[in-house]
């Protein structure tokens, strides 16, 4: 196995290959121009507030009507939210360039489980992942040592604690509220994958899954510069938010419609504090419901500040996002029945400890 | 002939790669046969954990996203 997450010699070595004349100055050209996207970008955002302000005024409606309201909520939410996720999914695409599933792979096959279910949820932050790579994934690394636990404990982060959910929580909520779901993120992943992991179900894996044996497998490593990194976050924004800008619209649309005219003391005792049944019937709903993180935490948003409690919200969004029914039939290929059905009680019961517990902590 | 597989379950970037693979194989005039690999238990049995991969003549060159155009031409032509 060439990655043991060492780096191959050559990384360092080839580019300064790549430094003759031409190479240099297009390079040079890339950084100049991301810098002067930047310098827009701050620009853009400093002026977000006033802009948004003169635009709400220019419409012939009332202040202070359910319709102004809804109407200041969209003009204000939805550029701020472009920007900050076009920021947080440009970083989070240059630090993805830096790890790939094989090399995680490679960091966690034959690693003890623990510390292994922590490593695998930390990684499965920072390394690129697609829904429609999960089987392949999933052999993947199981057929190359990696515990299933340790597995699992991936798959539940990767999609759950992902950059869009972490800009957006960041972008509407405040870094606490995105540190904190971050935390209990991993959490939920490391301990439900280690949960998953005691229970022992390697029989419960599909026959013919049991029986494949990977190849062993040496990737070339090609040269990767920096300006490959810069590239690899400019891709991403075009790939993430060309792919979720309509969700994202959609959301806050239900949101401005949520902020607007849902009446406060109605979403309060329905989802508040007092209403203890509601942690159970939101990540009971959130199960068959799919949305991405991008479509859901507008509508968080607006449900909060409509006095809906966070813990309720949290667990609603995670269920929404990491248990999710089209995951679930991708997965039904390498998983039996009986393993999907313990996979998502584990996880559900995680976002039910976390909902009661936040509930508990924040007032 | 250049033997080249593309080890994907079909995913819009599966098809994407194939597309690369003959685009490249065009301009540097190269005869290729290009073979979509959709089957997971022989996807995996590559050794990689992400898709699309790329063989060409036996070979695991790449895995996981789309490859470099240039990486592509330097595949084939080798």
């Amino acid at each position: 196995m060439a990655a043991d997450g060492g780096q191959p010699p050559s990384e360092g070595m080839s580019t300064t290959d790549l430094d003759s004349g031409p190479d240099r100055r297009r390079a040079g050209l890339w950084f100049a121009g991301t810098g002067a996207a930047l310098a827009a970008w701050g620009f853009a955002y400093a002026w977000l507030v006033p802009f948004s302000e003169w635009a709400a005024g220019l419409l012939p409606l009332e202040p202070g009507s359910h319709a102004h309201e809804a109407v200041k909520f969209f003009i204000y939410d939805t550029p701020k939210v472009l920007l900050l996720l076009t920021l947080v999914v440009f970083a989070m695409g240059v630090v993805r360039s830096f790890f790939s599933p094989e090399r995680t792979r490679a960091l966690l096959a034959g690693r003890r489980e623990g510390i292994g279910n922590v490593a695998a949820a930390g990684l499965g932050v920072v390394t690129p992942f697609c829904s429609c790579s999960a089987v392949p994934l999933f052999i993947g690394f199981v057929s190359a040592g990696v515990p299933l636990g340790v597995t699992f404990s991936f798959l539940i982060a990767a999609p759950m604690v992902n950059e869009i959910a972490l800009g957006l929580l960041f972008a509407l909520l405040g870094w606490k509220v995105a540190l904190t779901y971050l935390a209990f993120g991993l959490g939920i992943a490391i301990v439900a994958g280690w949960v998953i992991g005691r229970l022992k179900l390697e029989p419960w894996l599909e026959d013919w899954v049991r029986n494949v044996r990977a190849g062993a497998l040496d990737l070339p490593e090609g040269a990767v510069t920096p300006l490959d990194r810069l590239k690899a976050g400019l891709e991403a924004v075009k790939d993430i938010v060309g792919r979720v800008w309509m969700w994202i619209i959609a959301g806050i649309a239900a949101g401005a419609f949520i902020h607007g005219y849902v009446p406060s003391d109605l979403l309060a005792s329905i989802m508040g504090k007092d209403a203890w049944w509601s942690v159970p019937a939101a990540v009971l709903l959130g199960i068959p419901m799919y949305s991405n993180a991008a479509g859901i935490i507008p509508v968080v948003e607006a449900l909060l500040g409509k006095g809906a409690a966070l813990g309720t919200v949290l667990a609603f969004m995670m269920s929404v996002i990491a248990l999710s029914l089209p995951e679930m039939i991708i997965l039904r290929k390498v998983l039996s029945l009986k393993l999907i059905a313990v996979f998502v009680a584990v996880v559900g019961l995680g976002i039910l400890a976390v909902g009661f517990l936040f509930n508990l902590l924040f007032v | 002939m250049k033997d080249v597989k593309v080890l994907g379950p079909g995913c819009k970037r599966c098809d994407a790669a194939v597309q690369m693979v003959h685009d490249a194989a065009a301009r540097l005039g190269i005869a290729v046969q290009v073979e979509k690999v959709t089957d997971y238990a022989a996807i995996a049995g590559y050794g990689i954990a992400s898709t699309p991969g790329l063989v060409v003549d036996g070979k695991v060159v790449h895995a996981g996203g789309l490859p470099k155009a240039e990486d592509v031409s330097r595949w084939l032509a080798a």
